[in-house]
């Protein structure tokens, strides 16, 4: 589903003299079937933008378009439903959402809320708990005697269960050690492969940089900086003004090019900046 | 509320007496003189403040309902010698009007007073004056320094659980779950999916501070020193004094 963000601002406590923008009159479009990412320091209105997408948030003024849906500060909240069934969302630390007695059951609380039959809910849920790579004698087993990086692949299969056609993650990965890290980050390439559209939250670039490929860079409730990574990294203006910083293979090309290396556009990615230096070292 | 008025700068030790000092003289008021003249120091009060009234006026509303049924209870099963109007038990006089009208303005007087205490007062200053004015009561051996840390770790994990339900609701909310829809007993079933993480994030919210305060050698007791003193100057002694003129001004205007 392809999203669109018309003029969308956003006040929190509207009618509060502590009123903050959460949003500031953004526009953006989220292509369909692509991974995007959204950067931003902490309170730049990263999770206040996403939080639009299923209608958890409603603008205050201006209108955001998710597939056939439209909504404004006057959508009704009944009726959600079949938005949030095709919306997933991982939230910051979703290990906090578990509260069935087993995770069996806590996986196919979403699905059958949006109205999936139980043998249905159960076989999805035997699905997604391999697919997140947790065996499957877990499923019997209460989601409070789990580690933390098991619990957050259980919350995540959880959302992933109800098949949503876009999946939203807001810091998926935090805390996780890096090997869970590259892999559930591999499962959400997977998944967009797959035909789904991926929304990602990140403070971290390499990611951005691996993973990505349209990157939107948020600034005090704007949209500061839109493009493919590449574009996004090299982008002079974004990087002196201190919005985002670059991946660590960016930044040891430009070490680099302080010696007698030289980079007309900064690699990324470790495979890009691999490729550069041997061209250069042979072509010297 | 951040401010910076008068009021701010009393000492909260004595604004958290006064308060409750005048909710107490607030019952000695029985004639329009003298119910109207504790009217006019309350909104004298509020304009000291320099907070907008429209931030007192919705200190009433979750009060709405109480204020209404009182009121009525007491406008018509007041009895009177000469009812204007009477209907089986119910009757309603000039008597029982006049004594609804004391009971509201009473309510009032309460609550913008109570509403002046919290919105000029921070939790932490209202848990401190707590312990402090409590401090007599250590020679009978009361704990007076563990219920104030109790006190103000309770309040401040009130936005913590606050903060963490909107979380929690939002998850769910995204996982299909809606509040508000369907029978009572649909209803009270969607909370289970609120409480439970709540729960356990409350205590490993509330073990994670054990352990902190632990590790930065937090020991309860005697010779602790303050962070925030509590400073009794010129201006709170005049405050408290204006509440002793009050004070007798109503006891010379009030009936007998």
């Amino acid at each position: 589903m392809e999203i669109i963000f018309k003029n969308v601002t956003h006040a929190y406590e509207a009618n509060n003299p502590l009123a903050s923008l959460g949003l500031d009159d953004v526009s953006v479009k989220i292509s369909d079937k692509k991974f995007t990412a959204i950067i931003g320091k902490t309170g730049s209105g990263k999770s206040t933008l996403v939080h639009h997408i299923n209608a958890l948030l409603k603008p205050t003024s201006g209108s955001v378009i998710v597939g056939d849906r439209t909504i404004t500060s006057e959508t009704n909240n009944k009726n959600l439903k079949p938005l949030r069934k095709n919306v997933g969302m991982v939230f910051q630390f979703p290990e906090s959402q578990l509260f069935e007695d087993t995770v069996e059951k806590d996986i196919m609380f979403g699905p059958m809320n949006f109205g999936m039959s139980e043998e249905d809910a159960k076989s999805s849920a035997h699905d997604m708990i391999e697919l997140v790579g947790l065996d499957e004698k877990y499923l019997e087993q209460s989601p409070f005697d789990l580690s933390g990086g098991q619990m957050r692949r259980v919350a995540i299969a959880g959302v992933l269960a109800s098949n949503p056609e876009t999946i939203i993650l807001d810091e998926p990965t935090a805390g996780l050690d890096p090997v869970g890290r590259k892999e559930i980050m591999g499962l959400f390439k997977k998944l967009q492969m797959q035909g789904r559209t991926i929304i990602l939250i990140t403070h971290n670039m390499d990611d951005v940089a691996d993973y990505a490929d349209d990157v939107i860079v948020m600034h005090d409730g704007k949209i500061v900086g839109e493009g493919t990574p590449s574009e996004v990294f090299n982008d002079e203006k974004l990087l002196t003004g201190g919005m985002l910083t670059l991946p660590q293979s960016a930044r040891f090309a430009q070490r680099l090019s302080q010696k007698r290396f030289k980079f007309d556009k900064l690699p990324i990615t470790l495979d890009e900046l691999s490729t550069e230096i041997k061209q250069q070292i042979n072509g010297d | 509320m951040p401010g910076d008025s008068l009021i701010y700068k009393l000492d909260p030790r004595g604004k958290f007496l006064i308060t409750f000092y005048f909710i107490g003289i607030v019952f000695l008021a029985n004639n329009v003189a003298s119910y109207g003249f504790l009217l006019l120091f309350v909104l004298f009060a509020v304009y000291l403040s320099k907070i907008n009234l429209g931030f007192f006026l919705k200190g009433l509303r979750p009060m709405f309902w109480l204020i209404l049924f009182t009121v009525l209870l007491q406008m018509f099963f007041t009895p009177s010698e000469h009812p204007i109007w009477n209907f089986g038990v119910l009757t309603l006089s000039k008597e029982g009007m006049v004594i609804s009208a004391y009971i509201f303005v009473r309510f009032v007087l309460i609550i913008f007073v109570s509403t002046l205490l919290t919105l000029t007062t921070t939790p932490i200053e209202i848990s401190d004056s707590i312990e402090s004015i409590l401090k007599p009561l250590k020679a009978i051996k009361f704990p007076v320094t563990q219920i104030a840390l109790m006190l103000s770790i309770a309040l401040r994990f009130v936005p913590l659980l606050i903060d963490e339900t909107t979380k929690i609701m939002d998850a769910q909310r995204a996982r299909g779950v809606d509040f508000g829809e369907g029978g009572l007993i649909k209803r009270i079933k969607s909370f289970v999916p609120i409480l439970i993480p709540l729960f356990v994030s409350s205590f490993s919210i509330a073990y994670d501070l054990a352990i902190a305060m632990e590790s930065r050698g937090y020991r309860d007791g005697e010779g602790r020193s303050k962070y925030r003193m509590l400073k009794w100057e010129m201006r709170d002694t005049v405050a408290a004094i204006v509440m002793i003129v009050i004070t007798g001004i109503l006891l010379m205007i009030r009936s007998y």
